[in-house]
């Protein structure tokens, strides 16, 4: 697939040309700053985008700002944001920029699992869900008092969940079936009184959504 | 304006400026007649009365005397200078005029101000003599032809100096121009003069230690300060230079990975080298985080805060709402006192849960930090406790930790916010 690819520094920025290369996409513009995103996706029309956080012309969380505008204009494209640390704040405004389209949020260091974040990729691009496992953990070690209503089983279903994994890969993970996962899950979102919704995307967004309520 | 400032002016002459400088010195000049007289009397009235013993007390209460020239001195300073000057006196610890006396005979500022009170008796004197030779000097060239007009001719003459006679009115004329430029240059030399005395009374008679106090606190924000924008610059060269540097490492080694055979020594090497590169990414990281949160920059308090929070090992709730960012140093020193708090709960407080309350209150930026452990959290224990204070004061704000046994502890900090 065509690819706008977001990177400050040069030398990441070709390892990650390099990477999607490797796998069969398309890196239609490689850029260093927010502007020239914004200039590029409005040029090539990528099928996916991939930015760093933090890069010029402030060197705050520019990526970041021009990824949610993007989406804000644009909510049927699918955006990865890659962070060099795990920050709640930013995590909740990519995920909040509406429920169509894919959208992803990665702690920079997963690029090095090549094969992990090939797939991430495609699952974003798909339209799908991809929390990093970190924020996750975050927003379960808050307030556990709903969750405590859950088995175990069903919190380790729930945070596989909440990555935006799907059941068939949760099954896999856990080494139990498909259908133990569907059950397991249908529990979860009857206890935590959420929405069964038939499409995955949104349902992770439902229930890390839920999550980030507990944190206040 | 201070009086340095004013003498600059063009306007100066004009100003009101030179008729405070000179009833400045004329009433100081009185007055250190006055003390001066007063304290000779009461000094040989004291020596005299030693044999009745009483003059034993009346010598030793004579040191004393600044204690009401002083104020005196202080209010008068309003003439010339502005501001305000505080009393350099503290109150006497316990009470009774015993201790009231020796409380007072121990100040530096009682001492410094008999020396200020000896010296305006002295210099009162010296002020007397100028004034009056500039009064005169400008009060007879001025009014020369005045004089010689309405003298008897044979007997008036002026004489200023040796060979120079003034008989005429129109010889007297032409005093009149030198008795303005001499007032002129006198109006300048007066006020400078005036300015001199004021300084020196304000050393002699302003608090000296919150001076020192206040000076000492300055320099502890500007290191403070110099210390924060080294921190963020720590942060970001490590975070442009190694840290991207080690993501295209393992970027590049997780390449290396797909191409090196399965199962051979050089797939083994390479897996183990990105697992080492991988751990060294996120012991950077970590380092990089305790230098100095990005998101304290980009978002300010609350998101920070609740980022420390999220990494607790106690569930911890966040009720952080300031509304606005506020100074980046009082954001770093609430966001310092937060970390640590936690980091206390962490290690210490063996609590089952925490919370973090943050808000505005008429211009006082209030964090609290509660938990419901074990308590018994001692300031004079904990050097950690220490420091937080320490932190803290350098942007004027106060902490304050209550900790009973058995708990719940809470520390709570109060920082003033323009």
């Amino acid at each position: 697939m065509r690819i706008v690819l977001a990177e400050d520094s040069v030398l990441l920025r070709e390892g990650l040309v390099a990477l999607l290369t490797r796998y069969g996409h398309e890196v239609v513009a490689a850029v260093g700053d927010a502007p020239s995103l914004i200039d590029a996706v409005e040029r090539a029309g990528p099928d996916l985008v991939i930015t760093d956080v933090r890069m010029p012309p402030t060197h705050s969380d520019d990526g970041l700002r021009a990824a949610v505008s993007l989406r804000t204009k644009n909510s049927a494209l699918p955006v990865l944001v890659l962070s060099q640390y795990v920050e709640q704040t930013y995590a909740a405004e990519l995920l909040d920029t509406g429920d169509t389209g894919g959208v992803g949020y990665l702690l920079k260091d997963r690029v090095g699992d090549v094969d992990d974040f090939a797939d991430a990729v495609g699952r974003v691009a798909g339209g799908g869900t991809v929390v990093d496992p970190e924020v996750v953990r975050q927003l379960l070690r808050r307030r556990s008092d709903p969750l405590d209503r859950l088995t175990a089983r069903e919190v380790e279903v729930l945070a596989l969940m909440a990555e935006g994994r799907s059941n068939a890969a949760i099954a896999r993970t856990l080494v139990v079936t498909e259908a133990a996962v569907t059950k397991h899950i249908g529990n979860i979102l009857a206890k935590l009184d959420l929405p069964i919704d038939a499409d995955d995307h949104r349902r992770v967004l439902a229930v890390l959504a839920y999550l980030r309520r507990l944190g206040g | 304006m201070t009086i340095w400032q004013a003498l600059r002016r063009p306007r100066f002459l004009l100003s009101s400026w030179p008729w405070r400088a000179f009833a400045y010195l004329a009433s100081g000049s009185v007055l250190g007649m006055a003390v001066g007289i007063v304290l000779v009397v009461v000094a040989m009235t004291g020596a005299v009365l030693t044999i009745a013993l009483v003059g034993f007390v009346v010598l030793a209460l004579l040191p004393l005397c600044g204690l009401i020239v002083g104020p005196i001195e202080r209010w008068r300073l309003r003439l010339v200078d502005p501001e305000k000057i505080p009393t350099p006196h503290r109150p006497p610890t316990k009470p009774g005029a015993w201790a009231w006396f020796v409380h007072r005979y121990r100040e530096s500022a009682t001492w410094r101000e008999l020396a200020a009170t000896l010296l305006l008796a002295v210099l009162g004197l010296a002020d007397l003599i100028g004034l009056s030779v500039a009064c005169t000097s400008v009060g007879l060239l001025l009014s020369a032809p005045l004089i010689i007009a309405f003298s008897d001719r044979s007997e008036e003459v002026i004489s200023i100096g040796p060979g120079w006679q003034i008989n005429t009115v129109g010889e007297a004329l032409t005093l009149v121009p030198i008795g303005v430029l001499l007032a002129v240059v006198l109006a300048y030399l007066i006020t400078a003069w005036a300015g001199g005395r004021a300084n020196l009374t304000r050393t002699l008679l302003a608090p000296r230690d919150t001076q020192q106090v206040v000076a000492l606190t300055r320099s502890r924000a500007r290191l403070v300060d110099a210390f924060q924008a080294e921190r963020r610059r720590i942060e970001r060269d490590l975070h442009d230079g190694a840290q991207q540097r080690l993501v295209a490492l393992t970027v590049e080694l997780g390449l290396a990975r797909l191409d090196a055979p399965p199962g051979s020594d050089v797939a083994r090497r390479v897996a183990s080298a990105h697992e080492q590169a991988k751990l060294a990414l996120a012991e950077l990281r970590e380092l990089i985080r305790g230098v100095h949160p990005q998101v304290l920059t980009d978002r300010g308090l609350a998101p920070a805060v609740t980022e420390v929070a999220g990494r607790a090992v106690v569930p911890t709730t966040i009720e952080v709402d300031v509304g606005r960012r506020l100074a980046p140093e009082i954001e770093a020193a609430a966001y310092f006192v937060v970390t640590e708090a936690l980091t206390n709960v962490d290690r210490h407080s063996k609590a089952t849960s925490a919370t973090v309350r943050g808000r505005i209150d008429d211009r006082l930026l209030v964090v609290e930090v509660i938990d419901d452990g074990v308590g018994g959290a001692d300031p004079a224990l904990g050097s950690g406790l220490v420091g937080l204070a320490d932190r803290v004061a350098v942007v004027d704000g106060a902490l304050t930790v209550v900790s009973p046994v058995g708990g719940p502890t809470l520390l709570r900090v109060e920082i003033p916010v323009r």
